[in-house]
């Protein structure tokens, strides 16, 4: 049977459960005198009933799925005969993907050796007895379950506080999520990663100028050595975020104080969500509009000038870039900008400055951690930025502080470096680990810091 | 005395200067909006520019006939006999008849190329709906091929591109167009169809559906979980230790950036769990995970705008902590999070960089029809189809971009309707 239909057999008892377990109670109640005589509401019995018939059979459920395969694949690899045993992981793999495509009757049988053809067979029942075996276990405990949450109900049994403590468990775990999303993210770029700081020292990766993600097919090819010096991809992040920067910073803060300061009620009902429709916009979108219609006329526009700027320029990833931040700047600015108490407007219009003074000389001030705070976001997510740079930037990565050149990102080489064939031992594939790791470090430390002033700002106003 | 005269000619001298600086400043501020909302009228006027021709496609009329020595299938349902039989010479054939004076290898070549290479299959489709047409002769509009497509619209709007059209096929366009044997046709084909090398038989039909799947599961993951996450938060947690360190997981997660989700989604469902790669089930799980803060973020704002006299009336008559909760805290922010749940919704669906990293950007034919069915979703293809090198791709990237951004105005629309509508101000 499959897991889907094992699921919703266990809801469905679950299901019974509430209504028997609702049902007995309403039963006892009866003789008693209605369900005041009760310590709980009938469904609170019935929830009991319901979670005792199907918590443990999910838990159990979950717990086979992850060992199940391989489990068998372990058991089935025990038996087959010596002359085909795998001796490393590579052929270990090998093999079970040929056992399990001959058992699935994806690879004719036709040709094969006895073994194999013995060993799918052997999967086969092994397979066949691990589905039975599940349904069986599962409809026993939730059965157990089911009787033991049914026969536990009397008028005195206090069911609410039970049913209470397990739903806040529940939640809990919900809450958790987080941590544990955090964890994995960690565990799994970090693991990754000191496995490619085994091959490549650590020393090199981070201070080594030239970039060229290549492994050896031969060990006697030329420039077989492939280098992961990541300075190159460093330097061509910053330049696209620092053009970003400088395309968003100024608009965005200056259109917040205009909306904020200025603007009449109609214009900010109208400005303000459409200037934010550009943060709804998808990346791929930017990216498309980067590369076939910005990088074009930037090329074009600079031949007319007597430049060569390169198709695949900083300038045209980091500038669509930059609008895409824009709202992003605008409505944090926004927000700390109203936050700044009106008295202190009221006292620089009041000694005779204009408009103007009291916004550069007090509110700007005032909110000027916030800002700076909302900026360092605005940063971490031009530095994390992906699709953009994707479609716009350049590939080869070069040492360059020219925006008219073409650069390549972090980002953009995690992406070449992991979609495509691959192998996982790799330290071509494992290099985007590494840079993983880097990319989560430096936008981790961005936020956090970013976070801590925004807050701390908030604080001192509220 | 005449120091602080000095002082009032000082600050009248000053004014005018001070008059203009603050005049600049308000110009400053102007020109911001107006770059701001300047960009947004320009990408779309582009993307719309670009694709508005996607809708309208090129088909050529050609006298079919459906002559079964030449296909070689006499029996219509047998599926052998189908698979082997010579479809594409339906196509050339008619061709042959519509121009009987070609002749040469080189010649011919360019004639066959002004209909798309999968005209054929569609003669085959149509044979099989109308099995009596076997041995019968029809006129039928047949797809053209792409480089066509492109030549004639962008001919028909008088900005004319023949980069990639021979001498003798631009002289027999023109003879069909006298004839009235080409013509623009609505593209079914983009919305019925999944991916293709040949643009004009490439629909975003798959995409679509991938899309739907990996959505569904998200909303079906995504939305329980945070709102359990932040009801814990807002109404049970204690202070403590521990709850800081969950709410500070969250804004990070919130703003770590979308292609490091799709490193977990590698490292873990595919190298450790062994889930299968490019199918919506990862997809689905590494957008949850990627759209869990946005949700409990915005639900905990809706649960926080429920005013505490509810909850100490509802207290007072006796209710539990739960009940108050479930009775009368939830319903009320339920709006609310509804709003959230859409905003994060719309959110996934424009992601793709996570999904390029569990293999969502393998190029699919097949229609995805269930949730381990190999499938790619809209944003992907709009990468895959931005980086083809056919011309008549730009075109069909920009339509599925102006489709993409129809669904997420629409879901938008949506989530500010919910909020006017539902909103309840205490």
């Amino acid at each position: 049977m499959q897991a889907t239909n094992i699921l919703i057999l266990i809801l469905g008892l679950g299901v019974l459960a509430f209504f028997l377990g609702r049902g007995r109670s309403l039963a006892l109640a009866k003789p008693l005198g209605g369900i005041r005589q009760l310590h709980s509401l009938p469904s609170y019995y019935g929830m009991h009933a319901a979670l005792w018939c199907a918590l443990p059979s999910l838990f159990l459920l979950c717990v086979w799925m992850l060992f199940d395969d391989s489990l068998i694949n372990r058991l089935v690899l025990d038996s087959v005969a010596a002359e085909i045993a795998p001796n490393d992981t590579a052929s270990y793999n090998l093999l079970i993907n040929k056992i399990s495509n001959l058992a699935d009757g994806i690879l004719p049988r036709k040709g094969e050796s006895a073994a194999l053809v013995a060993a799918a067979d052997h999967l086969v029942s092994l397979r066949i007895i691990s589905s039975w075996s599940l349904t069986a276990v599962l409809l026993t405990l939730s059965s157990l379950g089911l009787l033991w949450g049914w026969s536990r109900i009397s008028a005195s049994f206090r069911a609410r506080p039970v049913v209470e403590k397990v739903m806040q468990n529940i939640l809990l775990g919900c809450a958790c999520l987080a941590i544990f999303t955090t964890l994995g993210i960690v565990l799994s770029v970090l693991f990754e990663s000191i496995q490619f700081f085994r091959s490549v020292p650590i020393f090199d990766f981070v201070f080594g100028l030239e970039w060229s993600p290549q492994t050896a097919i031969r060990e006697d090819q030329v420039g077989s050595s492939g280098s992961f010096g990541a300075v190159p991809l460093f330097v061509g992040t910053l330049l696209v975020s620092a053009v970003a920067m400088v395309v968003a910073v100024p608009v965005g803060l200056m259109s917040a104080i205009y909306l904020a300061e200025y603007a009449s009620k109609t214009v900010r009902t109208y400005a303000k969500p459409a200037l934010e429709i550009l943060a709804g916009i998808p990346t791929v979108v930017y990216g498309f509009f980067a590369a076939l219609t910005v990088a074009p006329f930037l090329r074009d526009l600079g031949a007319s000038f007597g430049l060569s700027v390169s198709s695949e320029s900083a300038l045209a990833a980091g500038g669509v870039m930059g609008v895409m931040i824009i709202p992003f700047i605008s409505s944090l600015a926004d927000d700390v900008i109203t936050a700044v108490p009106q008295s202190m407007r009221d006292g620089s219009l009041a000694m005779g400055a204009t408009k103007s003074e009291t916004v550069r000389r007090v509110i700007i001030p005032a909110a000027l951690p916030g800002i700076v705070g909302g900026v360092m976001l605005a940063i971490s997510r031009a530095i994390g930025e992906t699709m953009i740079v994707v479609m716009a930037a350049g590939m080869a990565a070069k040492l360059t502080a020219n925006p008219l050149e073409s650069v390549t990102t972090v980002t953009v080489q995690i992406v070449t470096l992991l979609t495509g064939d691959q192998e996982f031992d790799s330290p071509k594939t494992l290099a985007a680990f590494a840079l993983g790791l880097m990319l989560f470090t430096v936008t981790l430390l961005l936020n956090i810091f970013a976070l801590h002033i925004v807050k701390k700002y908030r604080e001192q106003y509220d | 005395m005449t120091e602080s005269i000095n002082h009032l000619e000082k600050i009248k001298n000053s004014l005018s200067r001070r008059n203009r600086a603050e005049k600049r400043f308000r110009w400053y501020g102007r020109t911001a909006i107006f770059i701001g909302l300047a960009a947004v009228l320009v990408l779309f006027t582009d993307i719309v520019n670009k694709g508005h021709g996607a809708f309208r496609i090129t088909y050529i009329e050609l006298e079919v006939t459906y002559d079964q020595d030449r296909i070689g299938v006499n029996n219509l349902t047998d599926p052998k006999e189908l698979t082997r039989g010579n479809w594409e010479a339906l196509s050339k054939t008619a061709l042959r008849t519509e121009f009987p004076a070609v002749s040469g290898r080189s010649d011919k070549r360019e004639l066959y190329g002004l209909i798309s290479s999968g005209a054929g299959f569609d003669l085959k489709d149509r044979l099989l709906e109308n099995p009596r047409l076997l041995g019968e002769t029809e006129r039928v509009w047949l797809l053209a091929d792409d480089d066509i497509d492109t030549y004639y619209k962008s001919w028909l709007d008088g900005d004319t591109y023949s980069a990639r059209m021979s001498a003798k096929q631009l002289e027999w366009i023109d003879e069909l167009h006298q004839q009235g044997k080409i013509r623009l046709q609505f593209n079914s084909n983009l919305f019925t169809r999944g991916d293709s090398r040949e643009p004009e038989q490439a629909g975003i039909r798959g995409a679509v559906m991938g899309s739907l799947l990996t959505l569904i599961l998200t909303l079906l993951l995504s939305f329980p979980i945070g709102v359990s996450a932040a009801i814990y938060l807002e109404e049970f947690a204690p202070r403590n230790r521990w709850t800081d360190f969950i709410e500070v997981n969250i804004n990070n997660l919130a703003a770590v950036p979308s292609i490091i989700f799709g490193l977990l989604g590698l490292a873990i469902f595919i190298n450790f769990f062994h889930v299968p790669r490019s199918v919506p089930i990862v997809g689905g799980l590494v957008l949850t995970l990627m759209t869990l803060p946005t949700i409990i973020i915005t639900s905990r704002a809706a649960i926080k705008s429920v005013p505490p006299s509810i909850r100490e009336a509802a207290l007072g008559m006796g209710a539990s902590k739960y009940q108050t909760v479930l009775h009368h805290v939830l319903p009320l922010s339920l709006p609310g999070m509804l709003t959230g749940a859409i905003i994060g919704m719309a959110q996934a669906l424009g992601e793709s960089a996570p999904l390029l990293m569990i293999g969502m950007v393998a190029f699919i034919v097949d229609i995805p029809g269930g949730f381990s069915d190999p499938a790619t979703v809209l944003p992907v293809q709009i990468f895959l189809w931005a980086d083809s090198p056919e011309r008549a791709f730009i075109e069909k990237t920009s339509a599925a971009i102006m489709i993409l951004l129809s669904f997420l105005i629409v879901m938008n629309t949506v989530a500010v309707w919910l909020r006017k509508r539902l909103e309840r101000r205490w």
